[in-house]
């Protein structure tokens, strides 16, 4: 990062300490349910991103629960409890679907995406940048509480017979596959948080093209900005196209249109184009703003600059790009030409020089920095790791002909595990971890945060290594029951589960520890290697910072 | 130009920012269409081509398949004449089908149709198909539905496509209203 370039001692004669108990005059549902403030709506969407990774990860729970043993064990009761619902395998096997479906969108747009862009990128693009807020607060605003209802259609609609398409809703479940009102609910439920996504995507161009502070050139910014700018492209180009698609499921359920339904010359193929079409930039969204952090994080625990600044931010720009023409590496399956399949091959494994690119630059960056292992370098260099494992069995099913064999297994699980559940959540704790003193200006428990990561890394392990066994074993995605030939190392995945959820109760325990009982952390408890604009301010920082703007030069 | 974009400096971003959405918005909805022509344009899927006159037969025989289907709950039989043919590449061939309405009452269909292996579909060509338009028939009624085909000499020019010793033609009929009627 070339932001080595600024000074912290700049900056200390604009604290605006005047203002910073503006909030005190507000009262609390006028400060917390009409924010135009960048800072409170970054909280709210993180307090929205916990408890809604709560909800996810407890659905996960019941499905590992259920496939600890081969058999169905649990969901015939599960399904009774539900109304309309009663034991018996269609029921066990329908409330299944809803599972999966129901994990799936919740920690993609309910938990990854508010809090990497709505939560850390509300909170913290404007002020690396030196900008008082975001462009458009109101706006702002206006995207929070769009999820709200989104969600709350997504979790009520297993009370009116439940959404069990996989959090793709593939054409022709989706259409005539599944009559009743829960599918509509989720198609509506993905409406609103597009619509929600989109609305903060142009508020983040628009405040990185327009608010940077004097001499804030881009190729100053930080990469964190960098990372948001990015995603903030992809959402913008990527969701409109999810619109479209879902809008006409809705069409073909409710009004008589056959856009994806052969017998009026429709085709479902052509679904599964448009949504990986979004599909898959959508991941390279959930995954590029903890590029960013892990970015800022290593760069501050080795009290170095980022080795190759411009590459890398460079290469997140072609990650973007090249994530638009690979779309159809999840369909090498529905009868593409051999041509078809090996262009998308190649295409989908240039991916990998890039992002190649970035992990062989943060460990440069590393290497022969002064090295400090706290808690967010922990959760870096572990997301390095993980992410790179990820990375190699995705190179593996870049391939059309391997991709055949292991197309829906538990091997594509474990594949996507360890980029997403692994990769951008342990990019997730990093930010938190590292930023958690500047947004509560208390001190978190150095103890309980590396308890929470290794145990959280042996559990997580545990839980997903065995899924590539079991995938190369062909046992299936999305069903319930497998051989007893399985059983083995089911049975580990579980025990992993139960790993992970207990260190867990060690991260709550710690962040509400801290909140009450942290010691003040002070404008800067990560010392030289903190070189951006908010180890300037104080710890939290001031409701309304930079009243007058930094200049770096 | 200028004139009409908004003055202030954010605004501005945002509006092209809205004119990149409302562009891919277009382009979700415009893709129906173009994946339509783009099928038609490079058989896509086995999407099958129309011609008016068949060039001639080449001195190489290719086995055609006829695999017959029925939408779900539609109560009509429908099977090939003979299930399996072998003609020369580049001839006109004519083949039948008999549909036979089992039901009470008077249905009408449209059939929606495709070859395997799909890169044989930029070469499978009909010259006349009852799959082109609608079939109606009254209740015990059985008719006989001609399709009139070749297939193009230039398959064999084509490197993924030449080793191909057999074409699948699958027909699928649905009733058509049924979009309708399930809604």
């Amino acid at each position: 990062m070339t932001d080595t370039a600024l000074s912290p001692a700049a900056f200390e004669a604009h604290h605006d300490d005047v203002h910073a108990h503006d909030d005190h005059q507000m009262s609390f549902f006028a400060r917390w349910f009409m924010s135009t403030n960048h800072k409170d709506i970054g909280t709210l969407y993180l307090i929205f991103a916990i408890v809604a990774g709560i909800i996810g990860g407890a659905i996960s729970g019941l499905m590992r629960a259920e496939l600890a043993e081969p058999g169905i064990q649990y969901l015939g009761i599960w399904a009774s409890y539900l109304p309309g619902g009663e034991q018996g395998l269609d029921h066990s096997l329908h409330l299944w679907n809803v599972l999966i479906t129901a994990h799936g969108l919740i920690m993609v747009f309910f938990m990854v995406m508010p809090a990497m862009i709505g939560g850390f990128g509300n909170w913290f693009v404007p002020i690396m940048i030196g900008a008082p807020d975001m462009a458009f607060p109101r706006m702002n605003n206006v995207s929070f509480w769009l999820l709200i209802p989104s969600f709350t259609l997504l979790l009520a609609s297993p009370f009116f017979g439940g959404a069990g398409n996989g959090w793709t809703l593939y054409a022709p479940l989706s259409t005539y596959g599944e009559p009743g009102p829960s599918t509509d609910m989720a198609i509506l439920s993905l409406h609103l948080a597009g619509a929600s996504s989109i609305l903060g995507a142009i508020n983040f161009i628009t405040t990185i093209f327009n608010m940077r502070a004097p001499g804030m050139t881009l190729h100053k910014m930080p990469l964190f900005v960098w990372s948001v700018l990015v995603t903030a492209f992809l959402l913008l180009l990527a969701l409109p196209v999810l619109a479209a698609a879902i809008t006409m499921l809705l069409t073909d359920r409710n009004f008589g249109t056959t856009f994806f339904d052969p017998a009026g010359g429709g085709d479902p193929i052509l679904y599964q184009h448009l949504f990986w079409f979004f599909g898959h930039p959508e991941v390279y969204i959930m995954i590029l703003p903890g590029f960013g952090i892990v970015s800022q994080v290593i760069s501050t625990f080795s009290k170095k600059p980022v080795f190759g600044y411009l590459g890398m931010a460079y290469a997140m720009v072609a990650i973007g790009v090249v994530g638009f023409v690979v779309w159809a590496h999840h369909m090498f399956t529905t009868g593409l030409s051999v041509n078809t399949k090996m262009y998308f091959t190649a295409a989908t494994m240039v991916i990998a020089v890039p992002t190649g690119i970035k992990i062989f630059s943060w460990i440069a960056t590393m290497w022969g920095g002064s090295l400090s292992f706290k808690t967010p370098m922990l959760w870096a260099i572990g997301f390095i790791f993980m992410f790179t494992v990820g990375g190699v069995t995705g190179v593996v099913l870049a391939n059309g002909g391997i991709d055949d064999y292991m197309q829906d297994s538990y091997y594509v699980v474990a594949h996507f595990h360890y980029v997403l559940s692994l990769g951008a959540v342990f990019s997730l704790f990093c930010g938190f971890y590292y930023w958690f003193p500047k947004m509560s200006g208390k001190m978190y428990n150095e103890t309980l945060g590396q308890i929470h990561y290794y145990v959280f890394f042996v559990g997580v392990n545990v839980l997903f290594f065995p899924m590539h066994f079991l995938g190369l074993q062909n046992m299936q995605r999305r069903v319930p029951d497998y051989t007893d030939a399985l059983a083995q190392w089911n049975w580990v995945a579980t025990l992993g589960y139960k790993i992970m959820a207990a260190s867990m109760l060690v991260f709550f325990v710690n962040v509400i520890w801290s909140l009450f009982k942290g010691k003040p952390a002070g404008d800067n408890p990560w010392g030289d290697g903190a070189t951006t604009l908010e180890w300037t301010l104080t710890s939290p920082p001031p409701y309304h910072q930079f009243e007058t703007l930094p200049r770096i030069d | 130009m200028a004139r009409f974009l908004p003055a202030d400096r954010k605004l501005r971003t945002a509006f092209f920012a809205v004119l990149g959405i409302c562009f891919m918005t277009g382009v979700g909805w415009a893709s129906i269409p173009l994946y339509r022509m783009f099928c038609q344009a490079t058989g896509l899927n086995g999407t099958t081509q129309r011609g008016t006159v068949a060039p001639g037969a080449v001195d190489r025989q290719i086995r055609i398949d006829f695999d017959t289907n029925v939408a779900p709950h539609m109560p009509w039989k429908f099977a090939p004449e003979n299930p399996s043919e072998t003609v020369a590449i580049g001839a006109r061939d004519m083949a039948f089908f008999t549909a036979t309405n089992t039901s009470d009452h008077p249905i009408t269909g449209t059939a929606t149709y495709n070859v395997t292996p799909a890169q044989a579909g930029k070469y499978f060509t009909k010259i006349q198909c009852f799959c082109f338009t609608q079939q109606t028939l009254k209740p015990g009624e059985t008719a006989r539905m001609p399709v009139i085909f070749f297939v193009d000499p230039k398959i064999l020019a084509d490197p993924d496509a030449n080793d191909v010793e057999t074409i699948t033609l699958s027909y699928t009929f649905y009733p058509v209203d049924s979009a309708k009627a399930k809604g």
